[in-house]
C-alpha cells in the first residue's frame, strides 16, 4: 500500500506538469461571434481597461506553449521593427519596468488592438484575439514578469538579452530586497 | 488446394509488388540519381540473400547429415581437417572480397550521385518551415527570382541545384523517385542535386520527424518540357491578377484588413508577409497546406475556416470571419491563377 502511494505520488506530480505546455489552438468562439468590445473613450484611468469577459490573461500567462507562440509571433510580425526585441526603439522599451499603460496584461491586450497615441498601430482584425493575448504574454515575459517555468528558455537567433525565462524582473532589478 | 498454392502465391508477391510502382517511391526511380540508388538496392539486397541461404544451407546440411561412423574418433584426420579449413578461408576471403566490393560500389554510386549536378543551369533554394516548403528560383536578374511554395516545378532531362536549409527545426527533403533524401538543417546550406529524366509529377515528403504536422508536410515536384517550365516561370513572375466579380473585389480588400495580410503575400498588393506560403498564383497550385488538400472552392473554404481541425498545431490560425467574409476570401484567392 504505502509502495503504490510512493509510485503514485510522484507520477500524479509529473502529470501535473503536462499542463505548462497544454495546446490551446483552436479558439472556442464559432466563425464570426468573436465580437470585441470597441472603446468608448481613449482616456482610461490609470491606463487600463476593465476586461469583463475575457479570462485569457490568467490561463496564457503561465502556459509555455503560448509565451513562446508570443515570442515567434513577436518576430513575425515585425514588432522588432520599433521595439527592437524590447530594448526599444522607435517605440518604448518592453524589458524595463516602465509602464506608460500600465502592467497588466488586459493593458498590453488592449495596446495592440487598440493601438496607443504617437505611433502604436491598431491591430483590430488584423490579429486573431488569442494571439493578440499570446503577444501580451509575452511582452511581459520580457521584463521578467512571467513564471520562469513557462518563459521562453531559448533563442532560435542571436540576441541581445539573456532568453525570457532567465531575465530579472525588471520591478526588483537594481534594488535590494 | 496444394495445385493453387503457387498461384496464390504468386498472386500475393505480385500485388505486394505493385506497391512499388507509383509517385512516391524508391524501387521506381524516374531519374538518374533515383537509378542508381534504386540498382543499388536491388543488387545489395540481392547478394545479401544468397549470400544468407548459402549460410542457411552451411548451417542445414550438418544438421540433417548422418554423422559417418568412425573406427577410432580420436585419431585425427589430417586430410580432412585441412579440407575444412580451405572452406572456412575461402568463406572469410569471399566475404571480405563482398564487403569490399559493395564498399566500393556504394563509394561510385556516391560520385555518379555528386555528379549529376555539376553542369546545373537552374538553382532552386528551398527552405522548410513547419510546415511547408519555400521554394525560390534563383537567377542573375533579380527581377526574375522567384518566390512560391511547396510545388517545385523543374525542366524535365536537365540537372536542377537544389540549396536546402530551414528556419526552424530540422526538415528532410525526399522525393524518392528522382533522389536520395537530404536533411535541412537551420543555419547551414546542404546541396542536392535532382533531374527528373521524363516530365511528370513526383510527390516528395519530409522525412525528419519535424513536429506535429510532419505527416502532413509534402511537396510535389512537376517535371516538364523546358518551353513549359519557362512559361509557367514567366506566369509566376507577374502580379496576381486583379479580382474579377464583386465578390473578389470584397475579397481582396477583406482580404488586406483581415489577419491574412499579417503572414501571407500576394504579388501586387500591400500584403507583403514571408512567414507564410506566398499566395500570388495559390490557385494554380495543385495542393493546399504542403499537400494536405486538392485545390478546389471548397477545400480553400475549410481550410481557411478551421485550419486547427485540418492541421492541428499549424500555425495558420483560426481568423474570425462571418460566412459572407470566408466566401468572399475563398472567391477572391480562387482568382489568383
Amino acid at each position: 500500500m504505502r509502495c503504490a502511494v510512493a509510485v503514485l505520488f510522484p507520477v500524479v506530480l509529473m502529470l501535473v506538469a503536462c499542463q505548462r505546455e497544454e495546446r490551446d489552438t483552436r479558439p472556442q468562439s464559432a466563425l464570426g461571434s468573436g465580437e470585441q468590445p470597441t472603446p468608448v473613450t481613449t482616456l482610461e484611468p490609470g491606463g487600463q481597461r476593465p476586461s469583463p469577459t475575457d479570462n485569457k490573461a490568467a490561463s496564457f500567462e503561465a502556459n509555455a506553449f503560448h509565451l513562446s507562440e508570443g515570442k515567434r509571433l513577436f518576430g513575425w510580425f515585425n514588432c522588432s521593427g520599433c521595439h527592437a526585441n524590447g530594448g526599444g526603439g522607435m517605440g518604448p522599451a518592453l524589458m524595463d519596468e516602465k509602464w506608460i499603460y500600465g502592467s497588466s496584461m488586459e493593458s498590453i491586450h488592449a495596446t495592440i488592438r487598440d493601438g496607443r497615441p504617437n505611433g502604436m498601430p491598431s491591430f483590430r482584425d488584423k490579429i486573431p484575439d488569442d494571439q493578440i493575448w499570446e503577444l501580451a504574454a509575452f511582452v511581459r515575459s520580457l521584463s521578467g514578469n512571467a513564471p520562469s517555468s513557462a518563459a521562453p528558455s531559448r533563442n532560435d537567433d542571436m540576441m541581445a538579452h539573456p532568453s525570457e525565462n532567465r531575465m530579472p524582473n525588471a520591478a526588483t532589478l537594481g534594488k535590494s530586497p | 488446394m496444394k495445385r493453387f498454392a503457387p498461384i496464390a502465391f504468386a498472386t500475393a508477391i505480385a500485388l505486394f509488388l505493385q506497391g512499388c510502382a507509383g509517385w512516391q517511391s524508391a524501387l521506381d526511380p524516374k531519374g538518374p540519381a533515383a537509378s542508381e540508388l534504386a540498382w543499388l538496392i536491388w543488387f545489395f539486397t540481392g547478394l545479401c540473400a544468397a549470400v544468407w541461404v548459402l549460410v542457411m544451407i552451411a548451417l542445414a546440411l550438418p544438421l540433417m547429415m548422418r554423422p559417418r561412423e568412425r573406427a577410432e574418433p580420436l585419431v585425427i584426420d589430417a586430410d580432412a581437417d585441412n579440407r575444412k579449413l580451405r572452406v572456412v578461408m575461402t568463406a572469410i576471403g569471399l566475404t571480405a572480397v563482398i564487403l569490399v566490393g559493395l564498399t566500393l560500389l556504394s563509394f561510385f554510386a556516391n560520385r555518379t550521385l555528386a555528379a549529376i549536378g555539376s553542369d546545373a543551369a537552374l538553382t532552386i533554394r528551398i527552405t522548410g518551415h513547419q510546415w511547408w516548403w519555400e521554394v525560390r528560383y534563383e537567377d542573375a536578374t533579380p527581377s526574375h527570382i522567384l518566390t512560391t511554395a511547396n510545388e517545385i516545378h523543374i525542366p524535365a532531362g536537365e540537372p536542377v541545384r537544389l540549396l536546402i536549409t530551414s528556419t526552424d527545426v530540422i526538415h528532410s527533403f525526399w522525393v524518392p523517385s528522382l533522389s536520395g533524401k537530404l536533411d535541412l538543417i537551420p543555419g547551414h546550406m546542404n546541396v542536392l542535386d535532382i533531374k527528373a529524366d521524363k516530365p511528370g509529377v513526383y510527390r516528395g515528403q519530409c522525412a525528419e520527424f519535424c513536429g506535429a504536422q510532419h505527416a502532413n508536410m509534402g511537396t510535389f515536384i512537376i517535371a516538364e518540357p523546358r518551353e513549359k517550365f519557362d512559361a509557367w516561370w514567366n506566369d509566376q513572375l507577374q502580379p496576381a491578377a486583379a479580382p474579377m466579380s464583386d465578390e473578389a473585389k470584397a475579397g481582396e480588400d477583406l482580404f488586406l484588413k483581415r489577419p491574412c495580410v499579417m503572414c501571407h503575400k500576394v504579388g501586387g498588393t500591400p500584403a507583403g508577409g514571408t512567414v507564410a506560403p506566398d499566395l500570388t498564383h495559390i490557385a494554380s497550385r495543385q495542393t493546399l497546406a504542403a499537400g494536405t488538400l486538392t485545390m478546389s472552392r471548397g477545400n480553400l473554404a475549410a481550410w481557411i475556416a478551421d485550419p486547427q481541425g485540418i492541421k492541428p498545431g499549424s500555425h495558420m490560425p483560426v481568423a474570425d470571419l462571418s460566412g459572407d467574409e470566408l466566401n468572399a476570401i475563398v472567391a477572391y484567392l480562387e482568382g489568383l491563377k
